[in-house]
C-alpha cells in the first residue's frame, strides 16, 4: 500500500468518525427535545384534565344548586277551585324544577288531584287536566316529553280528609314524583 | 292465577259463613202512613236450629222500604204457620191490615212456604213457594220480601239483589286500604272481591249479574278490569297510557263502554268484548266521561263540559248524533237510567251542593231528591223504586238511599271507614 492510498484511507476513516459521532451527537439532542416537549404536553393535559375536573365539579355544584332549589320550592303545586291554570307560586315552583331537568336526565312522575266535590269519574278527568297542565309548562320549555309522564287519581288519596275550604284546596294538587 | 285462586278460596270460604254486616242500617224517613204488616216467625224443620230468621229477614225487608210499619212480635196474640191456626180478629185487635204466615223446611234444599193474609177481607192474597240452596236461605227469605212487596205494592220488590260497594280505610301515615264488596241488599254476607293499596273505583255489572268490572289502580297506573263472581277469574281489559275508566257494560252484554284519553283528552270509546275491537264514539277537545246505557241499548248518556260546564247529553250509535239532554243549573253528570228508561239518576249542582236528583226524560223536569251537599255515585235498584248514592258524613262517605218519589230515606254507614261508589245488581235469575 502506498503512503496516499493510506492518507486516503485513514482521513475516510476519520470522516467516518467524525461523520458518526456528529450524528450521534445530534441524535441525543432530539431526544432531549422530545422528552421535553412530552413533559410540556403531559403538563398541559394535566392542566386540561384538572381544569376539565373542576369545571365539571362546578356543574355538578351548580346541578345540586337547581336541584336543591326545586325540592326547596316543593313538590306539589296547589291549584284553584276548579281550576287548571298554573297559579303565579305554581309556576314559580315548576320553572325552579324545570331548570334542574335541564341539566340530568330525570323521568318525572305528575299526579293530578282534586277535591271531593263533584263526581268521581268526571274529577279524574280533571285531575288529568292539571297534570297535562304542569307537563304542557315543562315541555314547552325545553323538558323532554317522554321523560314526563302525567297520571290522574281525581279525588282518590286526598292529603286532608274532612270538608271545606280548609281541606279542600290541600286536595287540588298536582305532586311531582 | 295465585291471586285468583287465592280470592277464590276466600270467596268459598265466606259463602259458607254467617258474616256480620260491614254496613248498618238506619231509617231515616218512611211514607207518611206506612202499612201495619204483621210477619209471624215461620215454623222451622231442619236438623238444629235455624240458621235464620227468615221473618226476621223479611220485616226487615218491610221496614226498610219505608212502606210498611212491622208490627213487633211483642204485639202479636197468636203465631200461626198454617191457615187452619189463622184467627183474625187476633190481627185486626192489633191493627194489622197484612199477615204473613209461613214454614221453613230444610232436606235435599232449603223450601220457604208462604201465605199472606188481608185482614180486613179475612182472604189470601197471596200464597207461594221458593226453594233453593240451603246456604242461599237469606236469599229466598228477601224473595218472600219481593212477592209480598209486588202483592202489596204492585210494584217489582228489589230485596233479593245484590250490592257492590267500595270500603276505605284511611291511613294519614300511609296509603289508604281499599276494599271491593260484594254484599246482598241488605248490607249482609259481604264478600271482599279485591283488596288494594291503591285506588279501586267505578264498579259496574254485567247485565246477567255474573260478573263485574271495576278501575284498579294496582300497577300504579288506572286500568279497567272485569271479574266472574262465581269463578274468580279476573282479566285486565285496558292498559292505555291516560285515563282507563267508567266501564259500563252493554245491555245485550257484548260490548263496553269507556272513557279512555289516550289520544289526548277524555273520550267515550266502545270496546266489543269478543273482538275486542276498540272504537271511538266521541271526538271533542272538552271533558267526555260517565257513559251509561240507555235500557234500549239504542244510546248512550254521558257527561260533557263541552258546553263550557258538565251537563248530561246523549250519544245514538245508529245516526251517531249528540244532543245535549240538561239545562237545569251549572253541574249535572254522572246519569244512570232506571229500566223505564225514563228517570235518570244524577249529580245536580245547587248553590254549591252536589245533591242527587231525578230527570224525567219524558217532561223534562229535574227534582232534587236529597239535601245533604256531597252527594255522587247515584245507582238505581233494578226495580226502578230506589237511589242508593254515597254522601259524606264527617269525614267518612256513607251510603245513602232515596225513594224516587223522595218518600223514604235511609242511610248504611260502614261500621268503620268509608263506604262509597255503590253500584246495585240488576235482577238475576236464580
Amino acid at each position: 500500500m502506498n503512503k496516499l492510498t493510506f492518507y486516503a484511507k485513514l482521513s475516510s476513516l476519520v470522516f467516518a468518525a467524525a461523520l458518526l459521532a456528529a450524528c450521534s451527537g445530534n441524535d441525543t439532542k432530539e431526544q432531549e427535545a422530545a422528552a421535553e416537549a412530552a413533559a410540556v404536553e403531559q403538563e398541559a393535559a394535566q392542566q386540561a384534565a384538572a381544569a376539565a375536573a373542576s369545571e365539571k365539579q362546578a356543574r355538578v355544584e351548580a346541578q345540586q344548586v337547581l336541584e336543591t332549589a326545586a325540592s326547596d320550592m316543593g313538590t306539589v303545586f296547589y291549584f284553584d277551585f276548579d281550576s287548571s291554570s298554573l297559579t303565579d307560586e305554581a309556576r314559580a315552583q315548576v320553572d325552579a324544577h324545570i331548570a334542574a331537568l335541564m341539566g340530568n336526565n330525570a323521568s318525572v312522575r305528575l299526579e293530578g288531584h282534586t277535591d271531593e266535590r263533584g263526581t268521581r269519574e268526571y274529577n279524574l278527568a280533571l285531575g288529568e287536566r292539571r297534570a297535562n297542565a304542569v307537563r304542557d309548562y315543562m315541555v314547552a320549555n325545553g323538558v323532554p316529553g317522554y321523560r314526563i309522564e302525567s297520571i290522574s287519581y281525581g279525588e282518590e288519596n286526598p292529603v286532608a280528609y274532612g270538608s271545606g275550604e280548609s281541606n279542600w284546596q290541600q286536595n287540588r294538587r298536582v305532586e311531582l314524583k | 292465577m295465585i291471586l285468583v285462586k287465592g280470592m277464590l278460596a276466600c270467596v268459598l270460604i265466606l259463602l259458607g259463613t254467617e258474616v256480620q254486616a260491614e254496613l248498618q242500617i238506619e231509617i231515616n224517613q218512611g211514607v207518611e202512613n206506612p202499612t201495619p204488616v204483621a210477619i209471624v216467625p215461620f215454623s222451622w224443620q231442619g236438623v238444629g236450629s235455624a240458621p235464620d230468621d227468615v221473618a226476621q229477614i223479611i220485616d226487615s225487608d218491610l221496614a226498610r222500604s219505608g212502606q210498611f210499619a212491622p208490627v213487633s212480635r211483642r204485639d202479636m196474640l197468636s203465631f200461626p204457620n198454617r191457615e187452619s191456626e189463622m184467627y183474625f180478629r187476633d190481627w185486626r185487635a192489633i191493627s194489622a191490615e197484612y199477615v204473613l204466615i209461613g214454614r221453613v223446611s230444610v232436606g235435599s234444599q232449603a223450601r220457604i212456604d208462604f201465605q199472606l193474609f188481608d185482614t180486613n177481607r179475612q182472604v189470601a192474597v197471596d200464597q207461594g213457594t221458593i226453594t233453593g240452596p240451603e246456604g242461599e236461605l237469606r236469599m229466598l227469605a228477601h224473595r218472600v220480601s219481593d212477592a209480598v212487596y209486588e202483592t202489596l205494592t204492585g210494584i217489582s220488590g228489589a230485596f233479593a239483589t245484590r250490592i257492590l260497594y267500595v270500603s276505605v280505610t284511611r291511613n294519614p301515615s300511609g296509603k289508604d286500604f281499599y276494599r271491593l264488596t260484594l254484599a246482598d241488599s241488605d248490607g249482609r254476607r259481604p264478600i271482599v272481591l279485591l283488596e288494594s293499596r291503591d285506588p279501586i273505583l267505578s264498579p259496574a255489572w254485567s247485565p246477567d249479574g255474573q260478573e263485574v268490572a271495576y278501575v284498579s289502580f294496582e300497577t300504579s297506573r288506572p286500568a279497567i278490569y272485569r271479574q266472574n263472581l262465581r269463578t274468580g277469574q279476573r282479566e285486565q281489559l285496558t292498559n292505555f297510557q291516560g285515563l282507563n275508566n267508567s266501564p259500563a257494560w252493554s245491555p245485550d252484554g257484548n260490548s263496553m263502554a269507556l272513557v279512555l284519553s289516550k289520544d289526548g283528552n277524555p273520550d267515550i270509546y266502545l270496546l266489543n268484548l269478543k273482538s275486542r275491537a276498540l272504537t271511538r264514539l266521541t271526538r271533542h277537545f272538552a271533558i267526555d266521561t260517565e257513559p251509561t246505557w240507555m235500557p234500549d241499548g239504542k244510546s248512550l248518556l254521558f257527561t260533557s263540559d263541552r258546553g263550557g260546564r258538565p251537563q248530561i247529553y246523549r250519544y245514538d250509535l245508529r245516526t251517531q248524533k249528540i244532543k245535549r239532554v240538561t239545562f237545569e243549573g251549572l253541574f249535572n253528570a254522572r246519569a244512570r237510567v232506571a229500566q223505564d228508561g225514563r228517570n235518570v239518576a244524577l249529580v245536580h249542582q245547587r248553590e254549591g251542593r252536589y245533591h242527587i236528583a231525578v230527570f224525567d226524560l219524558v217532561t223534562d223536569r229535574l227534582t232534587v231528591l236529597t239535601e245533604t251537599s256531597l252527594d255522587e255515585s247515584p245507582s238505581i235498584a233494578p226495580n226502578g223504586s230506589i237511589v242508593l248514592y254515597a254522601t259524606k258524613r264527617g269525614e267518612d262517605s256513607i251510603l245513602g238511599a232515596v225513594a224516587v218519589d223522595g218518600g223514604v230515606r235511609f242511610s248504611l254507614p260502614s261500621r268503620e271507614g268509608s263506604v262509597q261508589e255503590p253500584a246495585w245488581s240488576p235482577y238475576v235469575t236464580p
